[in-house]
């Protein structure tokens, strides 16, 4: 039997509210197929189904609110026979570490153990970092749970500080000569027709997607005090909402998609986040993120990774500058680009190539693939 | 179509895309992109909702004439009142 849990859809996320079932005890499911929905910090999410098989059990109702890693169904896989009637399984909560000191200290501060990330070995809860979460609580008027907006900042703010707490940032920026692919972009755009045009933004993507093959070591997470780096490339967009906040979900295996298909997801996945409509594989799987502020007219972007990641690549405005080619001084189109990495995973000779990689796929006059 | 028709489209179609925003805030004559907070995938939603609605083929050349909202009435009213091809 596997067991379908309330996922972690980032670092930041404590509990869900399941919204809904979208399958009955019973009913097949396939791998990747949306059983549940579930309301989040960053709006309603569709959760996929991790494997495939038939839904034995439902064990929470929707409307309650539970803590990430809370048994929320039993799935029989395929090829496992029916299981006899067994009792309900408890929910399952992971055990916390805590000594019996901070124990005792947390409940006489009124502190709930199971909100706050131990910094001491192994993860164990210590009595500093109760009276940190006693101290931040008296601190700051708990988020108003029925904004969205103010919900979605808490989360931010949490992910964003323990980013700065916990990893070693290094940064490094360079310049890239756009010209030669904004100029393959405008005479691709002249042949299509407006639904097919694409926007610069996805050849940065693109860029980022490619570079990685090359840089293995900038993809993957920093987890359990050693990195693990990913097979696949899923590239976090860091997508701004209108009401507020932002998210960065991913573009799943961005380095095999053509520049077409990455137009094509870039568009569904903007759309989506938007309207609060994001799946969980999208939350839960980014390797890296990218951001772009350029059209905010940002000069430069030095972002913070958004852990467990390991980098993060900014990319600001794209501006007409005096630029050199092969001894003579032109006007060209550059924008920086930066790098955030994570010195524990990575060191700046490795980065610079890192970079520099990236530079060279957006300044070649090479043409991406396309469909 | 006549002026006002096409200011309530041009609106609706900025709306559907930033439905927060107050269709009287709309400043006419300013930048569109900067007081809506349109990025590049707003402004292509924007002109591929304008091109679907009216049958207009909007060439990227002339998204400069689509920054306000007076200029996208005075593009749109110019190309629906020429013939096709011109």
């Amino acid at each position: 039997m596997a067991e379908f849990v309330m996922p972690s859809l980032g670092a930041d996320m404590e509990a869900g509210t399941l919204i809904a079932w979208l399958k009955k005890p019973g009913e097949k499911v396939s791998r990747g197929e949306i059983i549940a929905e579930i309301d989040t910090d960053k709006g309603v999410i569709e959760v996929e189904c991790f494997t495939s098989g038939v839904i034995e059990k439902l064990l929470v109702e929707p409307g309650a609110e539970v803590p990430v890693g809370t048994l929320l169904a039993i799935i029989r896989e395929d090829g496992e026979a029916v299981a006899a009637e067994a009792p309900p399984a408890a929910p399952q909560q992971e055990r916390i570490k805590i000594s019996p000191l901070a124990r005792k200290t947390a409940e006489s501060l009124g502190v709930d153990p199971a909100r706050i990330e131990g910094t001491g070995p192994g993860g164990r809860i210590t009595q500093e970092d109760i009276e940190r979460a006693a101290a931040a609580k008296s601190a700051a008027p708990p988020p108003d749970q029925s904004d969205p907006a103010a919900r979605m900042r808490q989360a931010i703010a949490a992910a964003m500080a323990r980013s700065k707490r916990e990893i070693p940032h290094y940064y490094l920026g360079t310049s890239i000569d756009m010209t030669s692919r904004l100029e393959w972009m405008a005479a691709e755009n002249l042949k299509r027709t407006v639904e097919k045009r694409l926007i610069h933004g996805v050849l940065l993507i693109d860029a980022v997607a490619k570079a990685l093959k090359k840089f293995p070591d900038f993809n993957g997470w920093w987890t359990d005090g050693r990195f693990v780096q990913s097979p696949e490339i899923n590239v976090g967009v860091a997508i701004s909402l209108r009401g507020g906040g932002l998210v960065a979900p991913a573009i799943l295996s961005a380095d095999r998609l053509s520049v077409d298909q990455l137009m094509e997801a870039f568009r569904d996945l903007v759309q989506r986040a938007r309207s609060g409509r994001l799946r969980s594989s999208e939350l839960t799987g980014p390797t890296i993120t990218v951001t772009s502020l350029g059209e905010q007219g940002v000069e430069s972007v030095y972002g913070i990774i958004y852990p467990p990641q390991v980098a993060l690549v900014g990319f600001g405005r794209i501006a007409e500058r005096p630029w050199a080619v092969d001894g003579m001084l032109g006007v060209r189109s550059v924008m920086q680009a930066s790098l955030a990495a994570d010195h524990r995973v990575t060191d700046g000779h490795r980065g610079g190539l890192f970079l520099a990689e990236i530079a060279r796929l957006l300044s070649e006059p090479a043409t991406p693939s396309t469909d | 179509m006549e002026r006002d028709s096409l200011r309530q489209l041009v609106i609706a179609k900025l709306t559907g895309i930033a439905p927060e925003v107050d269709p009287e805030s709309i400043i006419p004559d300013q930048d569109l992109r900067s007081q809506i907070d349109l990025d590049s995938m707003d402004f292509l939603n924007f002109v591929i909702a304008l091109s679907r609605e009216l049958g207009l083929d909007i060439p990227e050349s002339d998204y400069s004439k689509l920054s306000t909202l007076d200029s996208s009435v005075d593009y749109l009213s110019d190309r629906l009142a020429s013939p096709p091809g011109q």
